[in-house]
């Protein structure tokens, strides 16, 4: 709950400098609601798009009259049909996404919540509707959802490792995954074939505290996971670092083929890294651009 | 105790703890280290990894090592090590302490007696007995003066080194009758002698033998020569190990008479030289005056070496009757004398009122028969003074009516007119040769040869005290030499002429000899044996064994032809005098050599630095903490736990150093109570011993001023210079310690400000025994300037007779402590204090004088225990318990001094005061 406070504002703080996220949404029929992303087409929406000569089968309501009562002809003022994006994160906040290896650093959940917040307070701002897989709630706009986003990434969970929580994902909706991505691999597979059956595309953003990358130990260690669940004891830690490298690397490859293969764009982030390149990239990820 | 090669074992069991050693060392091989316990969440990849190595993993050999080595330390630390262990056994039979009191002995000598005195003292604790035997003073053979050990432990402060080497010979002796074994404490002084060796097998084979001899190379001084115009030192020493630079000293009397350092130099050995010499080169009005040379710092009595005629050329004035002849130099009246007189003196000659006033050592008038008046009042008035007046007889004398008729000052004798001829070609008799000389005369054991004849001669006019007044006299009776006392001086007339003219005495051998007894002149080096016989001896100032002079008393005196001797028990060193002539007896003659002794292979020298007990079991404890928290880091590191275990030591080691002086801010009870009361102080030296005596000193005197006066005193306190309070006690008492560290600028900076707001140091360097203020020569008072330097002292002097100290309480002249006679110092009174009319004492300083410094080792004198009875003993008898009264009668008065400050001064005004009010 003490998070709920100095999480908006660091997150919204981050969000400042960067220019409003416009969402290149794609076009979908199905699923979309206006909003203010222009379509660059006359349809639905606030914002004025042209004048149009009335055709018959236009109501009478649909004239503007100040603009007919300039000339002889009666017009139609069209409005720019705007399409609302729905950008559903899942945000692991599993205890594995505790870990700091130093106390400067700060624990992979943090990190993993102020990216995927900072993300909504861009998407908006630009009108996106916004919200968490597991809120048990569709995506909406607006500041209170921000609230409450806030609110529920304040939550940790109980798993030792987290799987991806697809219950709320609109079709053609966009997601974006932040996790450390150690535990089992088979269900972010499965979420990602849901999500691919369901159109929705996305990216997986992996956040790694620079101990797991680099796995500085030696000596007799009993290695836990954070929540207990997993023990490992070995006599020579260092003897260990290249194979555990070398299982990470294969992790992150794997991750990277499967986002490839769903039209998925993957990345990784250090928690000793600044957090705006993370939200740089998920911006242009998001943008389509990657 | 177990002693193993230098280190023993107090508690040697606790080693039985190192056979487990092999053990652990097995335990912490088998035993691998506890894993660390690790939160990660990338242990999920981890998960089906197998550890490349079955084997488990082992503690680096090297960790093991140290963590062995630890508890080794720690066993060996515990069972209590002791480098060069002093064997506590009770060694057997009696204590025989031996000790070499020759002036070698003096440097080192109140180190010596402590050791000694550390031995007798343990040995009385044993209920042994002992006996002290002085190598000057052998006992004889078969006999053991066997006393308490505490009985000989109370003798020892009174021994002093003698000023002569010692040998053995008749200590060995005495060993080889000993018939019962004897543990030997020997206290070397570090020469060489014949029966050395000898001695230390017999003593060994007689039971255990320890030789306690100081490293430091003995030092002498040989007779001072001169050659040419220089005067060569030469300085000698037993071991040559490195250079070394000595400062020689010339000291004499300056102008005025006071004692000063009259020519300064130093002195350099080279590396393994035994000798150096130097050489003075002094102006003779100056080295006349030389009368010894010492090393400075040095205070034996071999380190000195006085100066007599040798070292003198005398001035001689050369006055003639008549201008030589021009062409006839053989003839003239002065040739022979100045062939006689050049090598060894310094010869003047002009008109007699000018050389009078270069104050010459003689005069000599070669037939002179009359002097103008002024000259002749002036000449009688410098021989009153102390000059003396050789006359020789010629032609004019004999013509002149001088010392005819009646009694002529400047004559010995009346003379007849004309003289007498004989042997000559106008008369009968054959020419008179020289009858021996009598034993009063200052000639007496002169050879006379054959071949010196008389041919003319002045006569005496008979009288009553002729025969007295002939100092030499010619076969047939008629006086040769005559000489009488005038004032100081005295007036010798040669009854011949100066030159050949009228016997052959000028040509011989035997005119030179005459003129030296006469002291006219003094001739270089030594005077050998046969010179020297017949003469007595008076010594006037003889050498003590620390190297000081002082008055000789009344001695028998010594035959000359003993003087050549090695000085000894019964030819005391120092300075001897025959009627003019001086000569020195130095503890080394000029073929004297200093050797190194030589001890047995079975004897090891020991000395207090190099054998001092260490306990080990500190710093082996400590290494093995220092070895434990290296093992610590190490094993950390190991672990891969060191990152966070860094944090954790700097902490540890930030606690540590964390300052633990939270108590400064309150004042020790001690100094609260003291505020509230006049309460006696001294300085803590660091030396518990030292401070101890302080304390019982400071009580004993509390005691005593609250049994005497209305000074009530607290008990004592100790301070500490750096951390308390000086400003409530009135009276500091510091006793100088050679070792003693100095206080530190802040500590200086708090005394000063001490001694500026009206408190008093009483500085006591308690060698009054051995040292004379000022001198640096012992270890003290080297030390006491050192401390005294950054204080802020006034100018001082020693206490004059009328200084308010004499009077505060009781009337005192001397300020005696343990010791006696050596001058108290205090601040100097204003050179302007003049005495006030109609009083006994002058107007001085106002204040209280803010240093008192002495070397009285007053704190012994006053120190009493527990029952108020004295714990040291003061002098003997009666004699010594007045002394002690007189010590608590001056502390009385110090205190007094520091509490009423010069309100004694101002009672010498009473009377006047009294008269002005009308009373």
């Amino acid at each position: 709950m003490t998070r709920t406070v100095p999480l908006r504002p660091r997150a919204e703080a981050l969000a400042q400098p960067l220019p409003p996220l416009l969402a290149r949404a794609r076009h979908l029929a199905s699923g979309v609601v206006l909003g203010e992303h222009g379509r660059r087409r006359p349809g639905l929406g606030d914002s004025f798009w042209q004048y149009r000569p009335a055709q018959p089968g236009d109501t009478a309501r649909a004239i503007d009259w100040r603009r007919s009562a300039r000339s002889d002809q009666h017009f139609v003022q069209e409005k720019e049909w705007q399409a609302a994006q729905a950008v559903v994160f899942w945000v692991d906040r599993a205890q594995s996404m505790r870990f700091a290896s130093r106390p400067d650093l700060s624990p992979k959940a943090d990190r993993a919540a102020l990216i995927a917040l900072a993300a909504s307070v861009l998407l908006n701002q630009g009108g996106e509707r916004i919200g968490l897989s597991d809120m048990g709630a569709p995506p909406m706009r607006g500041n209170l959802q921000l609230e409450r986003m806030a609110e529920a990434l304040a939550h940790p969970a109980a798993a030792d490792y987290g799987a991806p929580d697809v219950s709320v994902m609109p079709r053609h909706s966009r997601a974006v995954f932040l996790s450390d991505f150690l535990g089992d691999p088979a269900p972010v597979e499965a979420a990602l074939t849901t999500a691919a059956d369901r159109g929705v595309t996305g990216a997986l953003i992996q956040v790694l505290d620079p101990a797991e990358e680099a796995f500085p130990y030696d000596g007799r260690t009993l290695f836990r996971s954070m929540g207990g669940s997993l023990e490992y004891e070995t006599r020579k830690a260092g003897d260990l670092k290249a194979r555990y490298l070398d299982r990470l690397a294969d992790r992150k490859a794997r991750l990277d083929g499967l986002a490839r293969l769903t039209g998925w764009q993957f990345h990784i982030h250090h928690t000793d890294d600044a957090p705006t390149s993370a939200l740089l990239w998920l911006y242009r990820a998001l943008e389509g651009r990657v | 105790m177990l002693v193993l090669g230098p280190i023993g074992f107090t508690a040697p069991w606790l080693l039985v703890g190192l056979i487990a050693l092999p053990v652990l060392w097995w335990l912490l091989r088998a035993v691998p280290p506890a894993p660390v316990r690790r939160a990660f969440p990338g242990v999920a990849l981890l998960i089906g990894l197998k550890d490349d190595e079955a084997e488990t993993d082992r503690t680096p050999w090297w960790l093991l090592l140290l963590r062995i080595l630890a508890v080794a330390a720690l066993i060996v630390g515990f069972s209590g090590p002791v480098l060069n262990p002093d064997p506590g056994l009770p060694g057997e039979g009696p204590l025989v302490v031996l000790v070499d009191d020759g002036w070698a002995a003096a440097p080192d000598w109140r180190a010596r007696i402590e050791a000694a005195q550390a031995r007798l003292e343990a040995a009385q604790g044993e209920g042994r007995r002992a006996a002290l035997i002085l190598a000057s003073a052998p006992p004889e053979p078969g006999d053991l003066p066997l006393r308490a050990a505490g009985d000989i432990a109370g003798t020892l402060a009174a021994l002093t080194p003698r000023p002569w080497p010692v040998t053995h010979a008749a200590l060995r002796d005495w060993a080889a009758s000993l018939d019962q074994e004897v543990e030997t404490i020997w206290l070397s002084d570090g020469l060489a002698s014949p029966a050395r060796g000898a001695l230390a097998d017999l003593l060994q084979n007689s039971g255990r033998l320890t030789v306690l001899e100081p490293g430091m190379p003995r030092l002498g001084l040989l007779p001072a020569e001169i050659d040419g115009g220089l005067v060569r030192v030469t300085a000698l020493r037993s071991h040559g190990v490195a250079g070394q630079s000595l400062t020689i000293q010339g000291i004499g009397p300056d102008p005025a008479g006071v004692e000063r350092v009259l020519a300064d130099a130093t002195l350099d050995f080279a590396d393994a030289d035994h000798r150096a010499t130097l050489e003075l080169s002094l102006p003779p009005e100056l080295r006349n005056r030389i009368a010894r040379f010492e090393i400075a710092g040095q205070n034996s009595a071999g380190a000195l070496t006085l100066a007599d005629d040798s070292l003198k050329r005398r001035k001689v004035a050369l006055v003639a009757g008549s201008a030589g002849r021009e062409g006839l130099e053989l003839l003239s009246p002065l040739h022979y004398l100045r062939e006689a007189l050049a090598p060894s003196a310094e010869l003047v000659e002009g008109a007699l009122g000018d050389l009078l006033k270069a104050s010459p050592d003689a005069v000599i008038l070669a037939d002179v028969a009359v002097l103008a008046e002024p000259d002749r009042e002036a000449l009688a008035e410098w021989v009153a003074g102390g000059g003396l007046l050789v006359r020789f007889a010629g032609p004019r004398l004999a013509a002149a009516d001088t010392g005819r008729g009646g009694d002529d000052a400047l004559m010995p004798v009346r003379l007849r007119a004309g003289g007498r001829s004989v042997g000559g070609a106008m008369s009968w008799g054959e020419p008179r040769s020289l009858a021996p000389f009598p034993e009063t005369s200052p000639f007496y054991g002169l050879d006379i040869p054959g071949d010196v004849d008389v041919t003319s001669q002045v006569l005496a006019e008979p009288g009553p005290d002729l025969a007295a007044r002939t100092i030499a006299a010619l076969a047939d009776g008629t006086p040769l030499v005559t000489r009488k006392a005038l004032g100081d001086g005295q007036v010798v007339l040669f009854h011949v002429s100066a030159n050949a003219e009228w016997s052959s005495l000028p040509l011989s051998g035997l005119f030179v000899q005459m003129l030296e007894r006469l002291a006219v002149s003094s001739r270089a080096g030594r005077p050998d044996r046969e010179a020297l016989a017949g003469t007595t001896w008076i010594a006037a100032q003889l050498v003590d064994g620390f190297g000081h002079l002082d008055a000789a008393g009344a001695r028998p005196g010594v035959d000359g032809a003993r003087l050549t001797d090695a000085p000894g028990p019964d030819l005391p060193p120092g300075l001897y005098r025959s009627e003019a002539r001086v000569l020195a007896v130095n503890v080394l003659g000029a073929e004297a050599v200093l050797e190194p002794a030589d001890w047995p292979a079975s004897v090891t020298p020991e000395w207090q630095g190099t054998r001092a007990e260490t306990d080990l079991s500190g710093w082996l404890l400590l290494a093995a903490l220092a070895a434990l928290g290296i093992d610590l880091i190490a094993s950390l590191a190991l672990s891969g736990r060191l990152a966070r275990g860094v944090g954790g030591a700097a902490a540890l080691v930030l606690a540590a150093m964390l300052p633990v002086e939270t108590r400064a801010q309150e004042a020790d009870p001690a100094i609260i109570a003291a505020a509230g009361n006049v309460t006696l102080a001294y300085v803590r030296t660091g030396d518990a011993a030292l401070d101890e005596i302080s304390e019982a000193g400071l009580q004993g005197l509390s005691d005593q001023l609250f049994r005497r006066t209305s000074i009530e005193p607290s008990p004592p306190v100790g301070v500490d210079l750096e951390t308390d309070e000086l400003a409530v006690f009135p009276l500091l008492y510091w006793p100088v310690s050679a070792g003693q560290p100095a206080p530190t600028p802040g500590a200086y900076a708090r005394l000063n400000a001490y001694l500026r707001a009206g408190g008093m140091i009483v500085f006591d360097t308690r060698d009054g025994d051995v040292a004379r203020f000022g001198s640096t020569a012992t270890p003290e008072g080297t030390r006491l300037r050192t401390l005294a330097q950054p204080l802020d002292v006034p100018p001082l002097e020693p206490v004059p007779e009328d200084h308010v100290l004499t009077r505060t309480f009781y009337l005192l002249t001397d300020f005696p402590g343990r010791f006696a006679g050596q001058p108290v110092w205090v601040e100097a009174s204003p050179p302007d204090a003049e005495r006030a009319e109609g009083m006994p004492f002058r107007n001085l300083n106002d204040g209280v004088t803010p240093v008192v410094i002495g070397g009285n080792d007053w704190a012994r004198a006053w120190a009493v225990d527990g029952n108020g009875i004295a714990m040291y003993p003061v002098g003997r008898g009666l004699a010594g318990e007045r002394q002690r009264e007189m010590a608590y009668r001056f502390g009385v008065n110090l205190v007094m001094h520091v509490l009423t400050g010069n309100y004694k001064s101002d009672q010498v005004h009473v009377p006047a005061l009294l008269e002005r009010l009308g009373q």
